[in-house]
């Protein structure tokens, strides 16, 4: 006796949570099976290993029929084959783009195409993820930022509006489209120790400072070229700030910020001698980080230089966060006394973001 | 004439895409009814097009407005070559053809393709203009309502029940037409399917002519069958009761929560009897003083329809056996008469109805039930399809002539069905032989003092189990005892039916779900001498299902089986039957005995050890059982305990005496043979089987209970979630090790696998019941069977649902009179003349009878019934059998089984389609639409619940919408593709569910009662990586209000929708 065919279908559609993790999780039905029966599942309903197995095929065609329609949730809400109540469309949304930390370190900041899909087994292999969940995830950022790439208005709320995501994934994933787009780099060894929290702070700073939707310049005219607003970082704003270099070119300016600086600061900082030493390195490379960001490349190498630059001679000095913070603060604000420097505004709209980033960087 | 039918084509939505270069589609949209078509323009480049076209307008006949459907296309314009169809939706527009139905059907509908499924969804709007017609001569029936649900809907009263209605069409099979060898597969589905609508619509116009012609004005219970006989045809049939029935106009009327006591007086017309000296001349007497004074609108239809065959020639007595001799006494005779000749008048006095108006049944006999076999030939004129008729007259005869036998005149929970496979078809037919009460067949004109004494002989709640036969002369040797509840008349030990359970019966303890399965091989044949093959086995196979059940029945500790539904499926190697019913204990009834079990071979010790540990497990899982389905009959369990094993029958029996409550056993006789014995025999391996498979039946995990009639025995409070699913199984047989016990084995696991995994899947509603559990079974190859199981989860009220038994009791009292005004709909005027005889509220009495039961003796028995004498009627009527079949000719054997009440088969699909007409609710139409808008805001969707019963739990129906009656054929060329057969099948069932819940929702419902798949016929070819299924579906679209939302509105909103409440007062005046 075999079965040749075994469904259950409810008018409304019956959703098992955990059996969907193990589906979103990239478990073959025997391997889910075997999974369930260690979780006591038999012990708890006096179920057979037989019923387990045709449950578990059930759900999975149910996710499978339903994975379809997961790549456009608006679709989900307004299908009629599936009958299922609002709280549970939300849950099935919720987890089928919910992705995993490790999954999402190893391609943040890369480019989301066929070359990248191609690596998914080895990032697989080395985290642990089914291949199966790795494509998921991967196809997951590939779709959104289609979707909303050619998009204007606010990333957040597109993602938001075409996936339906809660605010909090919806801003993930507005992070790792923008890092997808501006390609930064994240792999980096020296970069190994930062979370994807640590990057999706830094997006969001630099997508609420630095794109062109930013500025608040909303597109009156609808042929301007400014489509993906929040996706690009503002090219002239990238190009200003060359006029910074000023700061350590000029021997006269350094100094004088400098010792508006040290004078602020002045037994106020615990590693105030290592400040004192550094602060000529440390300038210059803060303000040659932004003048280099007019070559894509450099773009790209952002958080390397940040961290090569910055992070890790302050750590070598074993400065406290809290002195990293006043350093930040002082050596921004100083800028304003600097009567011979003309670029306020764009000293304070670079400099506002990346003191964010750089404190949020600043970790073990 | 008479009717503009008005279409308006608004917008579609996620299309597929068409165009492979744009990834877009240029679609447009056909919209025919009858032979006009009308076309939108091209919305181009879109998936989601809106077209919003002008009203499209046919004016057409209300004939055809009744028989076709609205067909609308939708295609992808093509320049160059021709356009592609995306798909079709086929609206029936039968709701909008009644004054008081919804006057609009608008809403999204999926766009369904026979290949690809469900392909997008367009927005409709259809209205109909209909002009008076006051036409007598005419062919059409608008405005009769049609009702799948079996009992009188809630929000009508029934003033008369008509009775019987049946008409059937047939037709060449599109598939089987020699243009299908060059047509594509899409076209010949759409042909089938466009055919079945066409003459699903032209049978429910001639059962409305029929209705009007008995000048009733709806159709309950309505039963519609396709049968699909290949070659030869394709058969539409449907049955139902006419009625007439009037809306009632408030919604307070039905509140659960206003039951009075004044009301329950009215509602329940019957008392207990204040003078016991009309029994003497014995039990039987009072029902045989009915006047059957059925409508004498006899005359339902012949002229209009073409399939009747006439059947004017009534059945005298002598055609059923043992309906000789009784004529009990000169007066009894006399009254006997006056009945018969009532009866008479009607052609078939059967009601496909299961539950009832309270008063309405009077005695149930027991099941009724014939089968017959036939040989398929073709269908040379379709217009004149009496072979049909004349094989479904057969049956329907000799039903009426068993019910006969069982001293009733009328037969309840009446369904038919049936098997083909290849040229070989069995027709069976099944009901509840029953005694009613003819106040309700009529319009008042009933002969006072006959009438009075019939209600005053009506015990309270155990009245429907008091035989209807003559003590003297019986049918059948049965059992008889006092009543346990009224102690006054005399009741079988065991009772089978067909309907549900009445709402004023009192039970004790809980119901479960009993199955008798059991598969017969039989060697491959052709034509006749299958048949005659087949004829030689369906009398076995329904003893034996017989057998399995009173077993099953006995080792759960009950004492009556309620909706019994029996199934017998022909294959082409083999017969499996499958008999399903909820077991009960009734109060009325006597306590059952144990099973006892011999061994053939007294000597061997060790065997006799085995034999009496098989007893003891026996005895055990009866002990088990009782406490499981809490069934404590009052002061008998201690002598269940102290000894399980019956003593010899005692053959004295009849009077009641101090005998009777020592253990009296009967014995049961399995063997076929004469032995006065109530033992299972262990003599061979067959029988041993037996017993083993008895015991492997698990009983559901806790928290669970099924039952396959409405609503489950000894659970009354529910709560309001609702599952309703279908699951299928298929399994595919060795064909090496085909035996029947391999089979029966097989068949067994399948079944409770299946069970099992059902009780899984809604772990998570426990406490729950899975109510109107229909299993299906069919053999669509030669080694494969296949079960389709249609119910619904149900989540009830753990806590209120742990009382004790007493309680229990009083708690279905009062729920009974609370389903009197709930469930049935009474008008109260007819009740009003017996107000004076009743002194008191009836849930009074109930109770005073239940207590009074605790005083009777104990008395336990063993489930006698008519076992033996069952085996003496099973062989001579094997032999009938035998005989007939050496002079079979072509298409001409029958086997019938009639039998003791306790055997057969209820059809439980009974519940069928009915096309649902409408009142107008005092409500507006527009306040109305707000209602059924769905409850939550986030959802875009509405909810749309759907449910084989006839109620929502925790909601209130105000509105019947029409009937949904839906066939769909699904094929695939790419099977695999479709993740095999169960992603096949997974995704055409759950395309149905939309479809059914698009139509309802676009009628302006939110909810399909007695739901039913009344067909699901699978077949594939793997190889071929093809596979196609059929599914018919039906149920009553309905609008409903949660009985918390009421509240809120009569108390907040007098003006709103809904009307305010009414007070009790207004209500019972």
């Amino acid at each position: 006796m075999t079965s040749e065919l075994d469904i259950f279908v409810g008018n409304t559609t019956l959703i098992d949570e955990d059996v969907y993790r193990l589906w979103l999780d990239g478990y073959s039905v025997s391997d889910a099976v075997a999974l369930r029966v260690r979780s006591g599942i038999l012990e708890q309903t006096g179920a057979t290993a037989a019923v387990l197995q045709s449950d578990t095929m059930d759900h999975y065609r149910t996710f499978h029929m339903l994975e379809r329609l997961l790549h456009a949730p608006p679709k989900l809400l307004h299908q009629l084959i599936f009958q299922i109540p609002p709280s549970r469309q939300a849950l099935l949304i919720e987890r089928y783009y919910d992705f995993d930390e490790a999954f999402v370190r190893e391609v943040l900041g890369k480019k989301l195409s066929k070359g990248t899909k191609k690596d998914l087994d080895d990032i697989s292999t080395k985290t642990g993820i089914t291949l199966k969940s790795c494509r998921r995830q991967f196809d997951n950022f590939k779709r959104v930022f289609k979707v909303v790439e050619e998009m204007r208005g606010s990333l957040v709320d597109n993602i938001q509006q075409h996936f339906l995501l809660s605010d909090r994934l919806a801003r993930d994933y507005a992070a790792i489209v923008f890092f997808a787009n501006n390609r930064f780099e994240t792999g980096k060894k020296k970069l190994q120790y930062l979370s994807f929290g640590d990057f999706a702070f830094c997006a969001e700073l630099m997508i609420q400072n630095w794109t062109l939707g930013a500025v608040g310049e909303a597109p009156t005219d609808p042929d301007s070229q400014m489509d993906d607003m929040d996706m690009d970082l503002d090219k002239e704003f990238l190009q200003d700030l060359k006029e910074l270099k000023v700061l350590v070119a000029d021997k006269d300016l350094l100094d004088l910020h400098k010792s508006l600086v040290c004078t602020a600061l002045r037994g106020k900082l615990g590693v105030f001698s290592e400040m004192e030493a550094n602060f000529k390195n440390l300038s210059r490379g803060l303000v040659n980080v932004a003048a280099k960001l007019t070559h894509n490349k450099d773009v790209r190498d952002l958080f390397v230089d940040l961290v090569e630059k910055f992070v890790e001679p302050c750590r070598s000095d074993h400065w406290p966060l809290n002195d990293v913070r006043l350093f930040l603060n002082q050596y921004s604000a100083s800028v304003h006394s600097l009567d011979g420097f003309r670029h306020q505004a764009l000293w304070d709209r670079y400099m506002g973001t990346l003191r964010g980033c750089l404190l949020r960087l600043y970790h073990d | 004439m008479p009717g503009k039918l008005k279409v308006k084509i608004v917008a579609g939505r996620h299309l597929p895409v068409m165009d492979r270069a744009s990834d877009l589609t240029d679609a447009f949209v056909e919209v025919k009814f009858g032979n006009t078509t009308f076309k939108t323009d091209v919305y181009l480049k879109s998936l989601n097009p809106q077209w919003n076209s002008e009203w499209f307008k046919f004016e057409v006949d209300d004939e055809d407005l009744q028989d076709e459907p609205l067909q609308i296309t939708v295609l992808d314009h093509d320049t160059y070559s021709a356009n592609d169809a995306i798909g079709k939706v086929y609206i029936d527009i039968d709701p909008l053809l009644y004054s008081e139905a919804a006057t609009v059907i608008s809403g999204w509908f999926p766009i369904y393709d026979t290949i690809h499924g469900i392909r997008g969804e367009i927005n409709v709007v259809v209205k109909v203009d209909l002009f008076n017609d006051l036409n007598r001569f005419r062919q059409s029936s608008c405005g009769v309502k049609f009702f799948c649900t079996t009992s009188i809907p809630k929000c009508y009263r029934a003033v008369i029940i008509h009775g019987f209605v049946e008409e059937l069409v047939v037709n060449e099979d599109p598939e089987y037409q020699w243009i299908d060898r060059i047509r594509t597969p899409r076209a010949s589905n759409e042909a089938r399917q466009r055919l079945i609508s066409l003459m699903s619509g032209e049978l429910q116009r001639k059962i409305g002519l029929k209705v009007l012609e008995m000048r009733g004005n709806a159709v309950v219970g309505y039963l519609q069958c396709f049968d699909l006989e290949g070659e030869s045809g394709l058969v539409v049939r449907a049955i139902g009761t006419a009625c007439t029935l009037d809306k009632l106009s408030s919604p307070a009327a039905f509140l659960p929560a206003c039951n009075s006591p004044s009301k329950d007086m009215k509602e329940i017309p019957f008392n207990e009897d204040p003078n016991p000296n009309t029994h003497s001349s014995g039990p039987s007497t009072p029902l045989k003083n009915q006047t059957y004074s059925f409508s004498p609108s006899k005359s339902y239809s012949r002229q209009s329809s073409s399939s009747d065959t006439d059947l004017s020639l009534t059945p005298k007595t002598g055609m059923g056996s043992g309906s000789a001799g009784k004529e009990g006494g000169p007066f009894k005779a006399l009254l006997r008469q006056q009945t018969q000749s009532a009866l008479e008048q009607r052609e078939f006095p059967f009601f496909t109805l299961t539950a009832f108006p309270p008063g309405f049944l009077v005695h149930v006999g027991g099941v009724v039930s014939a089968r017959s076999v036939k040989l398929l030939d073709r269908i040379h004129n379709p217009d004149e399809p009496e072979t049909r008729d004349a094989w479904w007259a057969e049956i329907r005869q000799e039903i009426k002539s068993h019910a006969k036998a069982l001293g009733c005149h009328a037969v309840v929970g009446y369904s038919e069905s049936t098997s083909i496979c290849e040229e070989v078809c069995i027709l069976s037919a099944s009901g509840t032989a029953a005694v009613l009460n003819p106040r309700f067949l009529q319009d008042g004109t009933v002969e006072g003092c006959l009438e009075q004494r019939l209600e005053e002989n009506l015990p309270p709640g155990c009245g429907f189990c008091h035989i209807p036969y003559d003590e003297l002369n019986m049918p059948f040797p049965a059992h008889l005892t006092y009543c346990y509840n009224c102690r006054k008349q005399k009741v079988p030990d065991v009772l089978f039916t067909t309907v549900d359970l009445p709402s004023d019966a009192t039970v004790i303890g809980k119901g479960c779900l009993i199955q008798a399965r059991l598969c017969r091989l039989k060697k491959k044949a052709q034509a006749e001498a299958n048949a005659t093959a087949i004829s030689n086995l369906l009398p076995f196979m329904e003893y034996e299902v017989h057998t399995q059940l009173m077993n099953k029945l006995k080792l759960k500790g009950m004492n009556a089986l309620f909706g019994l539904r029996i199934q017998i499926t022909v294959g082409e190697n083999m017969l499996m039957g499958l008999a399903s019913a909820t077991g009960v204990y009734l109060a009325a009834l006597p306590t059952p005995g144990g099973i006892q079990i011999a061994g053939k071979t007294p000597n061997d010790g060790s065997y006799e050890q085995h034999i009496s540990h098989m007893q003891k497990k026996i005895n055990d899982t009866i002990a088990k059982n009782k406490e499981l389905y809490e069934i404590i009959p009052p002061e008998i369990s201690e002598e269940i305990i102290g000894s399980p094993i019956p003593e010899p029958r005692q053959r004295s029996r009849l009077l009641r005496s101090q005998s009777e409550s020592s253990d009296e056993v009967t014995e049961l006789d399995l063997s076929h043979g004469k032995k006065d014995a109530f033992v299972l025999e262990i003599d061979d391996t067959d029988a041993m089987e037996d017993v083993h498979s008895l015991l492997t039946d698990v009983p559901p995990p806790s928290g669970f209970y099924s039952c396959n009639t409405e609503i489950m025995p000894g659970i009354n409070n529910w709560t309001s979630e609702i599952q309703m699913f279908t699951s299928v199984r298929v399994i595919r047989l060795s064909s090496l090790n085909l035996t029947n016990q391999a089979l029966n084995k097989n068949f067994n696991d399948l079944c409770e696998n299946l069970l099992k995994s059902l009780y899984f899947k809604l772990r998570s509603m426990i406490p729950c019941c899975l109510c109107h559990v229909n299993f299906t079974v069919s053999l669509p190859e030669d080694e494969l069977i296949q079960v389709t199981v249609t119910a619904v989860a149900i989540t009830f009220d753990k806590n209120q649902a742990l009382q004790t038994t007493k309680t229990l009791v009083e708690k279905s009292l009062q729920r009974a009179s609370t389903d009197n005004e709930e469930l049935l709909q009474f008008p109260l005027e007819l009740c009003s003349d017996s107000l004076p005889s009743h002194p008191f509220p009836p849930a009074k009495e109930h109770l005073e009878s239940a207590s009074s039961n605790s005083g009777i003796p104990a008395a336990q028995r063993a489930t006698s019934v008519d076992y033996s004498s069952f085996a003496d009627r099973c062989s001579s009527w094997i032999e009938l059998i035998k005989l007939k079949a050496q002079t079979i000719r072509r298409g001409s054997i029958k086997t019938n089984g009639r039998k003791s009440p306790a055997l057969l088969l209820k059809r439980h699909s009974s519940r069928t389609q009915a096309v649902t007409v409408e009142k107008a609710s005092p409500m507006g139409e527009g306040n109305f639409r707000n209602r059924s808008a769905p409850p939550c805001a986030s959802a875009t969707v509405g909810v749309v619940k759907m449910t084989p019963l006839s109620f929502i739990p925790g909601a209130k129906i105000t509105k019947y919408l029409g009937i949904i009656n839906m066939f769909f054929i699904r094929e695939t060329t790419s099977l695999r593709e479709e993740g095999g057969v169960s992603g096949f099948l997974h995704a055409f069932i759950a395309e149905v569910f939309a479809m059914v819940r698009a139509h309802v929702a676009a009628l302006g419902g939110n909810a399909v009662v007695s739901y039913i798949m009344k067909q699901c016929v699978f077949m594939e070819n793997p190889n071929k990586n093809q596979a196609q299924c059929l599914i018919n579906v039906s149920g009553d679209a309905v609008v409903f209000v949660r009985e918390s939302d009421l509240e809120v509105v009569s108390t907040q909103q007098p003006t709103a929708n809904l009307q305010p409440s009414c007070t009790e007062g207004e209500v019972t005046t």
